[in-house]
């Protein structure tokens, strides 16, 4: 029975995922089919439909944050762990450094960057940049449009998650044999087929757990929608804010919202999870 | 009968400066079953690495049929490896894993235009399943690899390497992980596999008795330099220096002086050799094997001993015998207790006179007998690999 004696060591942990994990979703469940007065419905999900562009719009921008992460991160990772060790650890520690500093602060520091007089703008003013522009084509322009648009609200979730995309993938490739590559050499593979073959196909879990952990924040932000996007981009994160604090105050349909996005984020997941199957267990949330 | 098919011409090998192989010059004949055998840092994998292509030497050359082969990449090479851990691809099962080398497409020049071949796909299914069938793993096509014991791994190992049907098969200690009872059987399949198909095979091993087994021929080395090369027998019975004489087989290594053609002085006694050539008067070193030592009753013996220790071994005693201070092994079958006195007659046959060399006085006295020799042995191998992983480009 000693097995059992020390699991008692668990029960804090237990104890505080029921308490403030596992209650709050059963909430959030009762909460979406209910009604003000106390009683079922199923409205909240009916009335739903208003809002599917922004639906549509934060699984949009999130698959692309994630995509152009994947993008950078992938071979940033690789050529990262193919490097000394000297090399790695510094380059890691770069990975990380932005991670120290709040993420409101980077958030707001990339405002004052994208802004039509800011930073970016300002720059392109004092090369000028807009006089030449302008010459050619006969416009008037005085600034980029930067800020407020889909592009700002992408570079911020790009900006912001891609440490999750480097990290996971960057400690599979590191761990894998070398003498898997060399075997595949030495069995008649190239380079490219080396890669394709065995080093791609071994660094999915990592690929997974990386793509799980930028997507699934990216579609509930509601910071970098509100500061990069000026409110002109509202995702699922704003709405379901706007439910519980901002003026149209409805924290069922909040709720409903909620659970849906839930709902769709874990089928991604399940899905994605079954096309890795075979592979290494990935890392879920 | 048998030709050249690799031959390494003074080749060198440095890292960081340092010295790993020292102007190494060694061929390798069609069909035969090459060993080099030597201890950890010896130099004997990066000799592998080398004929594999995943090591370029510093200076010298890499013949493969005669054309010179230093800068051809491993996947172009008809050269084949069964690594040390057996290096399985773990996202594949069995049959894809021996698969692997077949799907890569061929580049072939047809009327001088070079194009890509395929292998069809039933000639790939035909060949891993007849490949399978020769290292007893037929019906395991579909397991993966985690599900395999750590022998049927190695046999994969071989199936993956062997089906692509290579001029030579190289082997880096493919039997180090495996427990005795499967090592031995290994080592007979090894040799059925090599002669039923008749390529070339170079083994690296650290283990003396699985190279004397399976072997044509020996190349034993040490500080990255050849130190002999025969085949078992010569190697076993006629050790050029007191390192080979040592590494191979246990032996009792003394201080001799050769008088003339024939005639040996050790421990101011002469004995009758079947050695000549060397210099009257000449300093050698005199090899003794413990299982050649006939024990006598102690009035009859050419020199006399007092019996030290007394080990049980099964097939035989080891026993350690003192002779004026100098601690010899002798193994014998009958059993002397510690504290007798014995005797020990020396036919000419059982002694081996060799020149000395730098090895000379550092081994064959069994003066501080033990096993921690072997047990070393076996710790610093694993250092090796570390290195290996590291050196590649």
């Amino acid at each position: 029975m000693k097995k059992n004696k020390r699991a008692i060591f668990a029960v804090p942990y237990v104890g505080w995922m029921a308490l403030f994990v596992v209650t709050p979703i059963i909430m959030v469940v009762i909460y979406a089919f209910s009604t003000a007065g106390g009683g079922f419905t199923l409205e909240n999900f009916m009335d739903m439909g208003t809002y599917a562009s922004v639906f549509a719009r934060s699984f949009w921008l999130a698959l692309l944050a994630t995509a152009i992460c994947l993008l950078i991160g992938y071979p940033a990772a690789y050529f990262i762990s193919k490097e000394g060790p000297r090399f790695q650890r510094i380059a890691m520690m770069l990975i990380m450094l932005p991670m120290w500093m709040n993420f409101l602060l980077r958030t707001y520091s990339w405002m004052s960057v994208l802004e039509n007089n800011g930073l970016l703008n300002r720059f392109f003013a004092a090369i000028g940049l807009f006089d030449l522009i302008n010459q050619v084509t006969g416009s008037s322009l005085a600034y980029f449009t930067m800020i407020n648009t889909q592009g700002a609200v992408v570079l911020g979730m790009v900006y912001n998650y891609l440490p999750f995309m480097i990290l996971p993938i960057y400690s599979v490739i590191e761990k894998m044999d070398n003498s898997l590559v060399e075997a595949a050499r030495d069995l008649g593979a190239g380079p490219a087929r080396v890669f394709r073959k065995v080093i791609l196909p071994l660094s999915l879990p990592g690929v997974l757990s990386g793509v799980t952990m930028v997507f699934v924040p990216s579609v509930s932000t509601f910071a970098i929608s509100r500061l990069l996007g000026g409110g002109t981009q509202m995702m699922l994160g704003d709405l379901i804010e706007q439910q519980f604090l901002g003026g149209a105050y409805n924290p069922h349909l909040g709720a409903a919202i909620a659970l849906v996005m839930m709902v769709i984020v874990v089928a991604c997941m399940v899905v994605m999870n079954h096309f890795g199957e075979g592979e290494e267990q990935a890392v879920m949330l | 009968m048998s030709k050249k098919l690799i031959s390494l011409a003074d080749c060198c090998v440095a890292f960081d400066g340092e010295l790993v192989l020292d102007h190494i010059n060694l061929y390798f004949n069609d069909s035969e079953f090459l060993t080099l055998l030597g201890p950890s840092g010896c130099g004997k994998t990066t000799t592998l690495r080398i004929i594999g292509g995943f090591l370029t030497p510093t200076s010298g050359e890499v013949l493969f049929d005669g054309v010179r082969i230093n800068d051809i990449p491993p996947n172009l090479r008809q050269i084949n490896t069964v690594f040390q851990r057996y290096a399985l691809f773990p996202h594949l099962n069995v049959f894809e894993n021996v698969a692997f080398g077949l799907r890569v497409p061929k580049t072939e020049t047809v009327n001088g235009r070079k194009r890509k071949v395929k292998v069809p796909e039933e000639e790939i299914r035909e060949r891993v399943l007849e490949m399978l069938e020769v290292v007893s793993l037929k019906g395991f096509e579909n397991r993966r690899i985690t599900e395999l014991s750590g022998g049927q791994q190695q046999r994969v190992a071989i199936a993956r390497a062997l089906v692509n049907r290579p001029k030579v098969l190289l082997l880096d200690e493919p039997l180090g992980a495996l427990d005795l009872r499967l090592r031995k059987d290994m080592q007979s399949e090894l040799k059925r596999i090599q002669q039923q198909l008749g390529i070339t095979f170079i083994y690296v091993t650290h283990d003396q008795e699985e190279a004397l087994a399976m072997s044509d021929t020996i190349v034993v080395m040490d500080q990255g330099k050849i130190q002999q090369i025969g085949t078992p027998e010569d190697i076993y019975n006629e050790p050029k220096n007191a390192f080979v004489a040592d590494f191979i087989g246990e032996s009792n290594i003394l201080d001799g002086v050769m008088h003339e053609d024939f005639v040996v002085e050790f421990f101011n006694r002469k004995f009758k050799c079947l050695d000549k050539g060397f210099a009257p008067m000449e300093p050698v070193d005199v090899v003794i094997r413990p299982e050649d030592i006939d024990i006598v009753p102690a009035e009859k013996g050419q020199l006399r001993g007092t019996v030290a220790s007394v080990t049980f071994k099964g097939v035989h005693y080891d026993t350690i015998v003192d002779f004026k201070g100098f601690k010899w092994l002798i193994q014998t079958t009958d059993f002397h207790p510690e504290g007798e006195t014995i005797g020990i007659i020396l036919n000419p046959d059982d002694i081996h006179i060799m020149r000395k060399s730098q090895y000379s006085g550092m081994f064959g006295d069994y003066s501080s007998y033990s096993e921690e020799y072997d047990e070393l042995e076996d710790v610093s191998l694993l250092e090796e690999d570390g290195e290996g992983g590291d050196e590649e480009e």
